[in-house]
């Protein structure tokens, strides 16, 4: 029952959830039965966009272990419309959204109908059995396209492939100058188009969800990151009462923002539950997932930025589409809304607008995916402050330290208003270089440019923020998003002196039960082993808003950290009674109370087992130590840093292989600096990933050619450099505990990072841009005088299990 | 996704495994590693209502030096054929090639026969197969025969296999003291081709003797790269002379253009990647 005498918070501890996660011997939901489950299948629209106009499941419902077969005409009055629930305008347009399609299909992968059936094998089989008429529609592919007069609709009825227009002008709103004006005025003006190109989260675990409607309450597993939020809007969505739904998410295996998200496969498998009064699961195949699960990123960026010949920057303009999808789902429009904000990044813009139309296509809907909005705001400021040091022929690092805020000028009101409250971005970039060898390395590029070595050096810059901690609930409201940004916690006395933490922020591999109890166990004083997290079912943890955002930490900790003080405070009270003193005589420290000036004491867990008595206590005192919390954050946090990144780019084959990547993050104060290191890690691999090798392609009829991970390609640690990471340590000022969030950070600066470094590999050869993925091909085209987005990724699949695609089979 | 039904039967001779298949019909199919067969099951692009599992029969397993060649058996998995300290003395080319398929996984169920009868254009041994100048042994209801790697590959995933045959196993004449690099190029470490080059080389006193190229993924089958071979033959093993022969490597070639390069693309790799082979193959 000792204290620990080292502090828990700053130490590298293995988390403690690891060995039931790595091993996978633990509650993934589909490895939960029921007796007399039954499973669910769904069948797809495989094409784009069409009127259905017939369904025939008759043979389907005939097939062996058939329980029953649902089509969208079937549930149409109990599967409502899936929710959105950010309308970030008030004239948003928004269709309906049926979880299986009634009579029409707007992308290909939308459910039309469930088969539901004794075996899943036998859901599956009977899949081929239901008859589709489609009446095919055009479709609508292409974002700047969707948006001219002559496009066809995704939605007839709403009149307009444009779902709401949203701006921000730092003019308008008082917190800056009118961009026109700067532009009108500039001395160097950069104008560029980028092309966020689309990306699927491809989580590890797919996505699951068991609804068993036999107890008096529903409960519902599934593999989310928002047990929470489901439950509300489950309720809402279907009409099921609040209280009579239960939400479990067990352990979940990955979401990056893709499991942020109320899907219609979840709501299908609760009507169906309801309404066959049996237990149904559904599990998706890795196809399915890529294919039907939300997609991130998607949107063209027109951008104009405005300088001084000296350098310095007068003004920003940044004109976005951003693709929708075909609905809008729960968080779709406000996601490059999330990027507003940030592309004025770290510098000082005195003048700055931001206006992003959302646009329906035909494809998959777009939602969260790490970083949301944040990492297409970096890519943009971070690519242009290359090209303006480009054209102004500067170097990039001094170009940026010249326009950023510097480390005394916090806390600084920026052009968007968010008060930044602290940063030292000169250190971690002095820190950066230092590791990386910028000098040596600059060096090694002229020398080899002039020889004209085959193999071009190339060195590319990042230095980038970001908000996080999702967020003080007033800005929301400002943003018209549907909820609050608090978290909850509550914190249990057990008697044995063992203590149970309570978070509504559902981890799905983060690692919240090791820091949450780093941080319990040096408020309370109680060993590491003895903290007990509880997460992720609505009835034990029945308050919270979840995962995602990098808010966990900087306001879920924040809450669990607010639970324990008043468990502190009530304890304090009956300690004093228990030693016979006044309150203010004790000071609590390393889990105990002690009379100041004496050695007389008490531990805070004998004082819970004494409540646990309650044989004596103080007069009107509840025996009771537990305690809640709901923490509200007073402003976003805004974590930092530097990432430099050498390639290697082959101008003989176009291949680029980093060479060497260096990070210096400043995420405030650490509680466990392994976690962070797993967090920038797995953050820079998917930003990579986005510079270099992913990509959603849709032919030219709107179907998925890189729907198998054959042809949707995801970087493994052979084809990923070594990490050179470090810290330097700011702490926020805008929560206790100091921390500023980690989640989402390499994913957000790595990016630009290394596309800037590709095409400073080969400025020479006159290129100034390629799109992303920098792929072989088009970085030897653009060497060669091709266009920067040539070859795209074509329509067809690659070899592979691609080519057994196209070729409809083995043979 | 889940594979349709289908029987299964795992006979332990070859002769039983051809009567099998000759039974079930049109829609049986061999199974061997499942690396192949098994997505294409589970995404229902087939749908054989008999699996043959010939990977019970020992006969099939293994590698023999008969002499003047090696027969390697159909079901000897990747990682054996790079671990087989004969084909690495005698068929360099082959253990080079299979260092770069897939991952430890694949390659621990995965088998050479089943590689090559499968005839992925974009599979990485079948270039090899085809530049040793290998044999293809085959066995059906009416015996064994044998058919010459160029003639075997007929077209995308598709092979001269007749439905009742099997791929016994592959006989590679011995490329003893060759020298031989196989040339990959791909985008992530764990995927198929976009083009490869396959390269053996004979020098004899820094004079190139006898070369072989095959190349991968340049066609629906993969191809020889003839021009190569003979400008190769006589030259002195420098880089100079390598070059000026690797430009020839696209010559006649029509390659497909899908989502990693077009044809121009896939043409210029050819000789970029054919000149790179050579060389490491030559150890200029
Ligand atoms: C993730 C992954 C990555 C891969 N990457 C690569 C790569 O980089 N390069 C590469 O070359 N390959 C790659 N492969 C394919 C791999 O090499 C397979 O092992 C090989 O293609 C098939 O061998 P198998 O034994 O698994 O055959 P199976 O899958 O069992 O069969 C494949 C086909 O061949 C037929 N068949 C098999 N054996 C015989 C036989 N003896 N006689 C007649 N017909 C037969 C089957 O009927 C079937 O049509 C990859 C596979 C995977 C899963």
């Amino acid at each position: 029952m000792t204290a620990t005498a080292e502090p828990e918070v700053g130490k590298a501890r293995l988390r403690k959830e690891d060995a039931r996660l790595v091993t996978g011997r633990t509650r993934w939901t589909d490895n939960l039965t029921v007796p007399g489950l039954l499973h669910l299948a769904f069948l797809r629209s495989p094409v784009a966009h069409a009127r259905i106009t017939s369904i025939d499941v008759e043979a389907a419902r005939r097939k062996p272990g058939v329980v029953a077969v649902f089509t969208g005409a079937d549930i149409a009055d109990a599967q409502g419309s899936l929710p959105c629930a950010w309308p970030v305008t008030a004239d948003q347009k928004a269709p309906q959204a049926p979880s299986l399609a009634v009579d029409q299909v707007n992308f290909a992968g939308e459910a039309v109908a469930v088969v539901v059936a004794r075996g899943k094998a036998q859901a599956h089989d009977a899949l081929e059995a239901i008859d589709v008429d489609y009446d095919e529609l055009p479709v609508v592919l292409d974002l700047t396209a969707a948006v001219a007069d002559d496009s066809p609709l995704v939605h007839p009825d709403l009149g307009t492939n444009s779902s709401a227009h949203w701006v921000f002008d730092s003019a308008e709103a008082g917190t800056g100058g009118d961009v026109e004006q700067a532009i009108a005025e500039a001395e160097v003006l950069v104008e560029r188009t980028y092309r966020q190109q689309r990306l699927i989260p491809a989580f590890m675990e797919p996505r699951s969800v068991l609804v068993d409607p036999t107890g008096e309450q529903t409960t519902v597993w599934s593999a989310t990151q928002i047990p929470h939020i489901l439950r509300l809007m489950l309720a809402l969505t279907t009409g099921t009462p609040e209280h009579k739904l239960r939400v479990i998410a067990p352990d979940v295996g990955g979401g990056f923002g893709g499991k942020l998200q109320v899907t219609p496969e979840e709501v299908v498998a609760l009507v169906v539950a309801t309404r066959l009064g049996k237990p149904v699961k559904w599990t998706e195949s890795r196809s399915e997932s890529l294919l039907s699960a939300h997609h991130g990123r998607d949107q063209v960026q027109k951008l104009t930025l405005a300088a001084r010949r000296d350098g310095t920057v007068t003004g920003l303009k940044v004109e976005l589409l951003a693709d929708m999808g075909a609905y809008l789902r729960l968080v779709s429009p406000g996601v490059p809304i999330l990027g507003a904000f940030m592309f004025n990044a770290i510098y000082k813009f005195p003048a700055y607008r931001f206006a992003c139309t959302n646009v329906f296509t035909t494809k998959t809907p777009t939602d969260a995916y790490r970083g949301a909005g944040r990492p297409e705001a970096t890519y943009a400021i971070e690519r242009l402050m290359d090209e303006l040091a480009a054209e102004l022929g500067r170097d990039p690092i001094e170009l940026r330290e010249q326009n950023w805020i510097k480390h005394d000028e916090f806390p600084f009101t920026t052009v968007c208003g968010l008060e930044y409250d602290t940063g030292n971005y000169e250190a971690a970039t002095a820190r950066a270089k230092e590791m990386f060898g910028y000098d040596e390395l600059r060096a090694e590029q002229r020398e080899r440019r002039e020889r004209g070595d085959s193999v071009q050096l190339g060195i590319g810059t990042s230095t980038f923020t970001e908000m996080c901690g999702l967020a003080p609930s007033r800005v929301l409201g400002s943003l018209s998003y549907g909820a609050g940004g608090w978290e909850h916690a509550a914190i249990r006395m057990l008697p044995s002196g063992k203590v149970e933490v309570v978070t509504g922020s559902s981890a799905h591999g983060q690692g919240h039960e090791t820091a949450w109890s780093q941080i319990v166990a040096d408020q309370l004083g109680v060993p590491f082993e003895d903290v007990e997290v509880l997460h992720g079912d609505t009835q034990s943890s029945p308050r919270g808003l979840d995962t995602y955002g990098s808010r966990s930490l900087t306001v879920g900790a924040m809450a669990v950290l607010k639970a324990g003080e008043k468990v502190i405070r009530k304890a304090r009270r009956i300690a004093a009674h228990m030693m016979e003193c006044a309150e203010d005589d004790l000071e609590f420290a390393a889990g105990k109370f002690t009379v100041k000036g004496t050695e007389r004491a008490t531990a805070l867990t004998d004082v819970a087992l004494a409540v646990f008595a309650a044989h004596d206590l103080p007069d009107g005192v509840e025996p009771s130590l537990d305690s809640e919390a709901t923490f509200d954050p007073e402003n976003f946090s805004f974590p930092h840093g530097t990432h430099l990144c050498a390639v290697d780019v082959d101008t003989e084959t176009g291949f680029v292989k980093i060479r060497k990547y260096v990070c210096v993050d400043d995420v405030g104060v650490v509680v466990n600096p392994i976690i962070v290191e797993g967090q920038v890690h797995g953050g820079l691999a998917q930003g990579l990933a986005q510079a270099l090798y992913e990509e959603a392609v849709h032919d030219e009829s709107g179907t998925l050619t890189t729907g198998t991970l054959a042809d949707y390609l995801i970087p493994s640690a052979v084809d990923l450099p070594h990490f050179d990471t470090d810290r330097t340590e700011t702490p926020a000022t805008s929560n206790q505990l100091g921390v500023k969030g980690v989640g989402e950070a390499g994913t957000i600066a790595s990016t630009p990072a290394v596309v800037n470094a590709v095409v400073d590999a080969v400025r020479h050869f006159g290129v100034n841009d390629i799109q992303m993925p920098c792929t072989p091909m088009r970085v030897w085209t653009a060497i060669n005088g091709g266009p920067t987005d040539a070859g795209g990724l074509g329509s067809e699949a690659g070899g592979g299990l691609g080519s057994i695609d196209t070729s409809g089979g083995a043979a | 996704m889940i594979p349709a039904a289908f029987d299964y039967t795992a006979p332990s001779t070859v002769d039983e495994a051809v009567r099998a298949l000759a039974d079930a019909g049109e829609e049986a199919k061999v199974i061997a590693g499942g690396q192949s067969l098994i997505p294409v099951l589970r995404m229902r692009l087939a749908a054989p209502t008999t699996l043959v599992d010939i990977g019970r029969i020992p006969e099939l397993r293994g590698i023999r030096d008969e002499g003047d060649a090696l027969l390697i058996g159909a079901t000897t998995t990747h990682y054996e054929v790079q671990r087989d300290p004969s084909v690495r003395e005698h068929a360099l080319l082959l253990k080079a090639a299979t260092d770069t398929v897939a991952d430890p996984q694949v390659r621990h169920r995965g088998t050479f026969g089943g590689a090559v009868a499968h005839a992925d254009p974009a599979g990485d041994l079948l270039a090899p197969v085809l530049a040793l100048d290998a044999e293809l042994v085959l066995h059906g209801l009416e015996g064994p025969r044998t058919v010459a790697a160029a003639d075997f590959f007929v077209d995308y995933f598709t092979t001269a296999l007749r439905q009742d045959e099997i791929l016994v196993g592959v006989r590679v004449p011995k490329h003893t003291g060759w020298g031989a690099h196989y040339e990959k190029f791909s985008r992530v470490a764990q995927a198929w081709s976009i083009v490869a080059v396959a390269a053996a080389v004979r020098v004899e006193g820094g004079v190139i003797a006898e070369a072989r190229v095959g190349l991968t993924n340049m066609s629906s089958v993969p191809v020889r790269a003839r021009a190569v071979e003979s400008a190769l033959v006589g030259q002195p093993a420098t880089a100079e002379a390598i070059r000026a022969a690797a430009a020839h490597a696209a010559e006649g070639t029509s390659p497909t253009a899908d989502g990693n390069a077009d044809t121009a693309y896939r043409q210029h790799l050819a000789r970029v990647l054919t000149s790179r082979a050579i060389t490491a193959a030559t150890g200029v």
